[in-house]
């Protein structure tokens, strides 16, 4: 149970949002303090009871498809979203400012959802780390925003491998891009030269290209130039 | 006395007779005195009663299973049997392909096909899982394909984008000097258009979506069995049509499967055959009769469907194209992809009718590709005109003379079989739409989600060709 609890931390204010009334039915109903006495409360219901487990698990995969994202326009600062989740309601104002960067880390963002990134057209810095979600297939995707995107980091996420690494040429003008512990690429140094090669104009960060080779045996020429004598 | 259940006729008094005969058997073996065989070691016999037997275990066929048990109105509803030949797919082409998935054809249905395929590929994990069973991996690469025209073909393949765009497909049209500045390795030369797959097109490994395939289809219940389909015993009648003309209708009710190695053979009483052999199908069709009649008559028109040898050349080229490049499918014909990080390669090209290799083996010709592959590819990448061959393979097509598409649905004459076969290089790009489709036919009597009318067997005797221009 700890995994699945590690993950919803950044979620947890909006949990206790959402689920008040659950609460108040089992009778624990504390000030915002007491956090961790929720929590288990919770949790010990959630062991006993199915239905709390697949209540939650509904409320887990409706937050899946939404974006909890932290958004830069231009000239402003970032945008975060409030301790509950929720975004201020001057937001609203700048629907007409395009936004310049979106930083999605350790988002639940998958297939269907990029359709949402992807009408930024005048998106700069887009950041997915460790988004459990975006594979190959989603990286197939990002080609609309060639005209525009200069910063990808894909830091960290299981599921994308050299081959979703190799549609990123269409994004001609990416200077910056991170592809530093991606557990699925099969080998890591060949990779980064093989994205470098692929895209001459872009800085590639994030793998070392010695990574995987053995140092040679340096001790054989002192060997040959200076037998053991006997 | 009759014995056994074969009927041309009559199914009633035969039948009867014949049991009748098994019962004093029977009774005979259980009395004192004799000695009691009843209880022979059956379990490697499949069994005797199936729903539907589907001849052939390749892609097709394990497409077609998994739908039917996925469609069937209630849970164990319908019996599948599948029936394979050579449980080591050593000749199947399925584990043979080169795996490519693409949107790029000239008919809408081909282009619906494939974009179905794409999303089941995509969510093959959901569609495909099995409790206990470690998540598939496609290996999937989705750097699309480049078709390559030359000036006479320019004009065919900008009507075909038009027509994948509005099925839904994402193609990009290039001229030769944006295709110079996205891939300069290219040369030009003799190039007036190209058009490049964007999303949902690629290469993944047909091996493991069969296995991923066999592990569901087992797991939902589908029984399979090792052997070869000899004999369909049939029975038929003599309609009249509404204009009164003479129609005799034909419907199968066993299928003997003889054993690997052996002359061992089970009559399997089904209600439905599919017929998804492959480049093999032809000769299932045949032992259904159908094809005997009159040249011209829609009893004999043959399946058209022709097993056709294609190789396939693995070479390494260290200086050759790099990570970004697509499947290439030259004007030539010639195709070639990349294969993994360390600067393999693999392709081939179609032969003409005239240069068609004896399909009656496997062996390699590599002199086919000294003299036909490597120029047209050496001409197109100056790259490859330094390059060494490393392996290489041949595979069957299960190749449709008629018009180079698959042939979907039931027979006109013998009621109860189903074609799913024909698809000439196309197959496993679009097995699962394909499955689904013969599935809603078997189990609604009508197609429901992709309408593959157009496929039907008819058009062979109605002379209709829907030639599919792109065929690489």
């Amino acid at each position: 149970m700890a995994a699945p609890w590690a993950s919803l931390r950044l979620v947890a204010p909006m949990w206790n949002g959402r689920i008040r009334g659950i609460h108040r039915l089992g009778g624990a109903v504390a000030p915002e303090g007491n956090q961790k006495k929720k929590r288990t409360i919770l949790q010990l219901l959630t062991n006993y009871f199915y239905d709390v487990e697949a209540l939650r698990d509904y409320l887990l995969q409706r937050e899946m498809y939404k974006v909890h994202e932290k958004n830069r326009f231009r000239d402003k600062e970032w945008i975060r979203p409030d301790k509950y989740g929720h975004f201020s309601q001057e937001f609203w104002n700048f629907c007409v400012v395009p936004v310049e960067a979106v930083d999605a880390s350790d988002c639940d963002i998958n297939y269907e959802g990029l359709d949402n990134l992807l009408l930024l057209k005048e998106l700069q810095s887009l950041s997915l780390q460790r988004c459990s979600h975006v594979d190959d297939w989603c990286l197939s995707r990002l080609y609309p925003l060639a005209d525009s995107l200069q910063e990808l980091s894909l830091a960290g996420c299981p599921r994308v491998s050299e081959r979703g690494l190799a549609c990123l040429h269409h994004l001609r003008n990416l200077r910056r891009l991170d592809i530093s512990d991606l557990p699925a690429v099969s080998n890591p140094g060949l990779t980064q030269i093989l994205v470098e090669e692929m895209l001459p104009n872009c800085e590639v960060v994030g793998v070392d290209w010695a990574e995987g080779l053995k140092s040679g045996p340096e001790e054989q020429p002192q060997d040959t130039a200076s037998p053991v004598p006997a | 006395m009759a014995h056994t259940g074969r009927t041309a006729g009559r199914l009633g008094e035969g039948d009867w007779d014949g049991k009748v005969s098994e019962i004093k058997k029977k009774i005979k073996s259980i009395l004192p005195g004799r000695s009691c065989d009843l209880l022979q070691d059956t379990s490697h016999l499949p069994p005797e009663h199936s729903d539907v037997v589907i001849v052939g275990g390749g892609v097709l066929g394990l497409s077609v299973a998994y739908w039917l048990k996925k469609l069937e109105s209630r849970r164990g509803a319908i019996r599948v049997l599948v029936v394979e030949r050579d449980h080591t797919y050593s000749q199947a082409s399925t584990g043979l392909s080169v795996g490519g998935i693409c949107q790029q054809f000239s008919l809408p249905e081909n282009i619906q096909l494939s974009l179905f395929s794409a999303s089941f590929l995509r969510n093959i994990n959901e569609y495909l899982a099995v409790v206990d069973a470690p998540p598939l991996d496609l290996r999937f690469s989705p750097s699309g394909y480049l078709l390559l025209a030359s000036e006479k073909d320019a004009a065919a393949m900008e009507s075909n984008v038009k027509v994948q765009r509005q099925v839904g497909a994402k193609i990009s049209l290039m001229s030769p000097d944006q295709l110079r500045n996205k891939f300069p390795w290219i040369n030009t030369e003799g190039v007036a258009l190209a058009s490049y797959g964007m999303e949902d097109e690629g290469w993944f490994d047909p091996w493991c979506l069969l296995q991923g395939l066999r592990r569901k289809v087992q797991s939902l219940g589908v029984l399979f069995c090792q052997g070869e389909v000899t004999r369909f015993v049939s029975s038929s009648q003599r309609m009249l049509t509404t204009d009164d003309k003479a129609v005799v209708l034909k419907r199968i009710h066993k299928v003997h499967v003889k054993m690997d190695c052996s002359l061992e053979y089970q009559p399997v009483e089904c209600a439905i055959v599919v017929n998804a052999a492959g480049a093999w199908s032809a000769q299932i069709a045949a032992l259904a009769g159908i094809g005997e009649g009159p040249p011209g008559t829609l009893q004999g028109t043959k399946l058209p469907v022709e097993p056709r040898k294609r190789y396939v050349y693995v070479w390494h080229c260290p200086q050759g194209p790099g990570l970004e490049t697509p499947l290439v499918a030259d004007t030539s014909g010639a195709y070639f992809r990349r294969e993994g990080l360390g600067s393999n390669y693999l392709g081939g090209r179609s032969p003409t009718e005239q240069e068609e290799p004896d399909p009656a083996n496997l062996e390699v010709d590599h002199d086919f590709f000294q003299d036909k592959v490597w120029p047209h590819l050496a001409l197109r990448i100056p790259a490859f005109e330094t390059l060494k061959v490393q392996s290489a393979w041949a595979s069957y097509y299960d190749y449709n003379t008629f018009d180079q598409n698959g042939v979907v649905g039931p027979h006109p004459l013998v009621a109860n079989m189903y074609f799913a076969t024909g698809f000439s290089g196309h197959g496993l790009q679009q097995a699962p739409g394909v499955g689904r489709a013969v599935a809603e036919m078997i189990l609604k009597g009508r197609f429901q989600t992709i309408d593959l009318s157009p496929f039907l067997f008819t058009r062979f005797y109605l002379g209709e060709k829907i030639q599919e221009n792109n065929i690489i």
